[in-house]
């Protein structure tokens, strides 16, 4: 087994160091490294979205991502997505509209809801379902989800 | 990758070569990053060249790139059904040629567009068409140490038009039961057809050139009659088996419908441009 790999990134807006393993996602980095838990594991293969993070301004799943890969990179997790004193409008809308129920999936919606509401807060129903073909809730609650994503955007259009 | 032969692979979105090596499909001992390889990340157009479109380039730079949209439509169609937001933001083109799964989106487009891999190994440069490329389910021409550098595709000819079409049970994120990608040139006129190209996804051990399908328009009126006449020599072509996605029956069908409509669209496309 070679030695551990030195990688220097930013998550988070925080400049953040790790140790990882070639062969480590920067799920398994998030979660068991750093011991940020708020990124979740669904099917670990990039079909769920449930491991969503920003990386360089794209959402990705973190599942498919190397730990090495994050060298120089600015990673946004939901740990990042609050304000310290304040949750951010996706999640105020959210929790509002009701829209989680067992919540595994919830972090990764969000994560991926924020970046497209920052670039089209006006996005309608039918752009916010595509956009997020790629996160998954087995709880089948989207209905209220989308009604969430679309109410924040309202939320954060009136911020601007 | 020279030193590593067939135990070396790269790494470019890794949408699907992460999930191969987790699922112990294949052991190695290196996985290059080639995302920082300037070649391989570049996207470019120039009238006298066209298209040069590095293997490592992610779907979302293609679909929201304004030459693309412009030039190249059937590419953006390829490039924006690939997976979800997720997949679009790591996953390449060069990517899903390299995967050479029969049902690769992006593939049939690029037969239809007629491009040109520049692929780099040991021995120096070598250029392969792109419909010769894929030799099996995830078989390829590409030798041990050699490594797709880029795709081109030759300068839109006047008056052309493409499109890709796919079947999915599901409204995103599934694997095409069959796929169409469709090329067309007219002539000044706007009513004949110069020339065509059709590529076909997961009705063959490879995606297929439909070369004869393509001929057949050469010279003739960009006629209703004419392309459901192509359609029935696309289903000809088609060599689909029976699986879990659907029924060699139901796939020969499918290409029928989906050359129809992505021939349609190119030529409705070319009349536009």
């Amino acid at each position: 087994m070679p030695g551990k790999i030195h990688v220097q990134t930013t998550i988070n807006g925080a400049s953040t160091e790790f140790l990882c393993e070639a062969r480590q996602s920067l799920l398994e980095v998030l979660r068991d490294v750093l011991e940020m838990t708020g990124t979740k594991e669904g099917c670990n293969d990039g079909n769920c979205g449930a491991c969503s993070v920003i990386v360089d301004g794209r959402v990705v799943d973190s599942c498919l991502v190397l730990g090495v890969e994050a060298q120089g990179k600015k990673i946004t997790t939901i740990e990042g997505v609050a304000s310290p004193d304040k949750l951010h409008p996706v999640q105020q809308a959210f929790l509002e509209n009701a829209a989680l129920q067992c919540g595994i999936c919830t972090p990764g919606f969000i994560v991926a809801s924020k970046a497209l509401l920052e670039k089209e807060p006006n996005a309608d129903e039918g752009r916010i379902r595509h956009w997020l073909a790629g996160n998954l809730c087995r709880c089948t609650g989207y209905d209220k989800i989308v009604r969430a994503v679309m109410d924040a955007g309202q939320r954060m259009k009136a911020k601007r | 990758m020279a030193e590593k032969g067939p135990k070396a692979r790269c790494l470019a979105g890794g949408t699907d070569i992460l999930v191969q090596l987790r699922g112990g499909r294949f052991q190695i001992d290196r996985l290059l990053d080639v995302k920082n390889v300037a070649e391989l990340n570049e996207l470019s157009y120039s009238p006298k060249d066209g298209l040069t479109l590095g293997a490592a380039v992610p779907c979302y730079r293609i679909y929201e790139d304004k030459t693309v949209q412009k030039m190249y439509p059937g590419l953006a169609d390829s490039a924006s059904l690939i997976g979800g937001t997720q997949i679009q933001g790591r996953a390449s083109v060069g990517g899903n040629l390299c995967n050479s799964s029969p049902s690769g989106d992006a593939i049939p487009t690029l037969i239809a567009h007629g491009v040109t891999c520049v692929i780099a190994g040991p021995k120096g440069q070598r250029t392969v068409p792109v419909e010769e490329f894929c030799t099996g389910p995830g078989r390829n021409v590409l030798q041990p140490g050699e490594l797709l550098v880029s795709m081109k595709f030759p300068s839109p000819a006047r008056n052309s038009g493409a499109n890709y079409l796919r079947f999915i049970p599901r409204n995103e994120m599934d694997i095409a039961v069959a796929g169409v990608g469709a090329w067309v040139q007219l002539d000044a006129s706007k009513r004949k057809v110069a020339s065509a190209r059709i590529g076909l996804a997961a009705v063959g051990p490879t995606p297929i050139f439909a070369r004869e399908a393509g001929k057949f328009l050469e010279g003739k009126e960009a006629s209703q009659s004419n392309v459901e006449e192509v359609a029935e020599m696309a289903k000809k072509a088609a060599k689909p088996i029976d699986d879990m996605r659907g029924t060699t029956k139901q796939r020969v069908h499918l290409v029928g419908v989906l050359t129809k409509r992505a021939l349609t669209k190119a030529i409705e496309r070319a009349k536009e441009g």
